[in-house]
């Protein structure tokens, strides 16, 4: 079996970390230079860089802020936040980034998604998806950190978007944001029973034990990981080799 | 050593080129990005990076030019480092959405993954280990001393065929499948995954990569 990638996910507002509650209540985390190669150096798989107001204030993420913190940091990172052209792309990789995660732009302008991929290729371009669950049990895609519907209903949305050449699905539950409530497992089972690109599961990682439930049952390729990793209650060592001694293969550095 | 050294990495349209840049400065050593086939006969490293699409980067080195240029300089056995896509093109064609062919450094074609045990998602996108052909050590390459346990980052769908095992440097598994994921002739290799995005491990080779430029010129 593959290695299962571990990935802790910044979200920046402003010059900081932080973290929401269910996109709201933000909490101060820190400075994301920092943390970043703090968790670098701990052994992280992959890094996610999302500026979670960039898009709903209409502007640019801060590009000097990204390539101060994706200096002397050798591992692959998607960033997102308020990405609307080729151009925006461009800026953002030769910040550093490797991989771009786009949601708010491609609701309303999916053919973007094919634009990007052809200029970058499919390996480059990420599908965020922001999924509350409905009254009626369907789940809807919002945008702008939670905030806004997009009408689109999620698997409806990620199939469109894989038509259109999307390489990867970063999923995040809003509902289960910040909650270590475990991962919206229902929902990640919907999307990895088709999905023919990995699939990085976000929103709600908690105790070691919830880790390994999106592998097992929801089969994703990744987890991306903030509050425990933040908070401090759990490292990116005891994660990963809690999974290894449940015969879940990990990069161990 | 007479002079600083110089690494180019060849600008030719593809990928995300700054981090490599990075993974110089890291050593201490200056990296150019460049399209010009004078600095790159002046350098004393070659890069060839790239990710995306076999014929669309043979078309960004021909658009610039630089196709023959490359073939000299591997040609007189400069040091050149192929990354990814930039590995694939230096074997003889490659067979993406057609079939197109590549800089013929190292005989041998690039493929599609076959269909690959326990359902793996192609492309094969994470970190994976490499190790030698059975019975073949790296000592004087620039995987030299990496351990059967080191893992590199990969992220692509295509693979290296080299017709010779000669040329086979590295072999990886993935789903069931195993190939080659770096390949060698004298002082050209070329590796599939991606050093500067393989942490302390990938700035190993990078490093490696300085020390024989270092030992030549």
């Amino acid at each position: 079996m593959k290695n299962i990638r571990i990935i802790p996910r910044l979200d920046i507002k402003g010059p900081n970390v932080v973290k929401p509650v269910q996109t709201e209540a933000l909490r101060v985390i820190g400075n994301p230079k920092k943390l970043a190669h703090h968790y670098y150096e701990a052994g992280a798989d992959e890094l996610i860089y999302l500026d979670i107001v960039a898009s709903l204030y209409g502007r640019n993420l801060d590009f000097d802020l990204l390539k101060s913190v994706t200096e002397n940091i050798f591992i692959p990172i998607t960033v997102g936040g308020g990405i609307r052209s080729i151009h925006d792309i461009n800026n953002v990789l030769r910040s550093g980034a490797d991989k771009i995660a786009i949601n708010t732009y491609v609701v309303k302008h999916p053919n973007f998604i094919s634009e990007a991929v052809r200029e970058f290729g499919s390996q480059c371009i990420v599908l965020y998806i922001e999924a509350k669950k409905q009254l009626d049990g369907s789940y809807e895609a919002y945008t702008d950190g939670g905030r806004e519907k997009s009408g689109l209903e999620v698997i409806d949305w990620i199939k469109k978007a894989i038509d259109l050449g999307v390489g990867e699905i970063l999923l995040t539950s809003v509902d289960k944001d910040g909650t270590r409530d475990g991962y919206d497992i229902e929902l990640l089972k919907k999307i990895t029973s088709f999905s023919p690109i990995p699939v990085i599961a976000h929103g709600g990682a908690g105790k070691p034990e919830s880790l390994k439930k999106a592998v097992m049952e929801a089969k994703v390729d990744a987890l991306g990981v903030s509050s425990i990793f933040h908070y401090n209650e759990y490292s990116i060592k005891d994660s990963k080799d809690y999974l290894q001694k449940n015969n879940i293969n990990v990069r161990i550095i | 050593m007479s002079h600083d050294l110089k690494i180019a990495i060849v600008d030719y349209g593809v990928g995300n080129l700054y981090s490599l840049i990075r993974a110089f400065n890291f050593f201490g050593v200056e990296a150019v990005i460049t399209e010009d086939a004078k600095i790159l006969e002046k350098a004393d490293g070659i890069i060839l990076p790239g990710v995306g699409s076999f014929e669309a980067g043979m078309r960004g080195l021909e658009i610039r030019g630089l196709t023959e240029t490359i073939r000299n300089l591997a040609k007189d056995d400069k040091p050149v480092l192929g990354i990814c896509l930039g590995a694939q093109i230096m074997l003889t064609e490659g067979h993406e959405f057609g079939i197109f062919k590549g800089l013929d450094i190292i005989k041998g074609k690039v493929v599609h993954f076959p269909i690959l045990v326990d359902n793996e998602k192609v492309p094969h996108i994470g970190w994976n280990t490499i190790s030698p052909r059975k019975g073949d050590s790296w000592s004087d390459t620039i995987l030299d001393p990496f351990d059967k346990n080191d893992q590199v980052y990969f992220v692509h769908s295509y693979i290296l065929e080299p017709e010779s095992k000669e040329n086979i440097l590295a072999l990886t598994t993935y789903g069931n499948h195993t190939f080659c994921s770096a390949v060698k002739k004298g002082n050209i290799y070329g590796c599939q995954f991606h050093p500067e995005k393989s942490g302390t491990v990938g700035l190993k080779l990078i490093e490696n990569f300085i020390n024989l430029i270092k030992n030549i010129s």
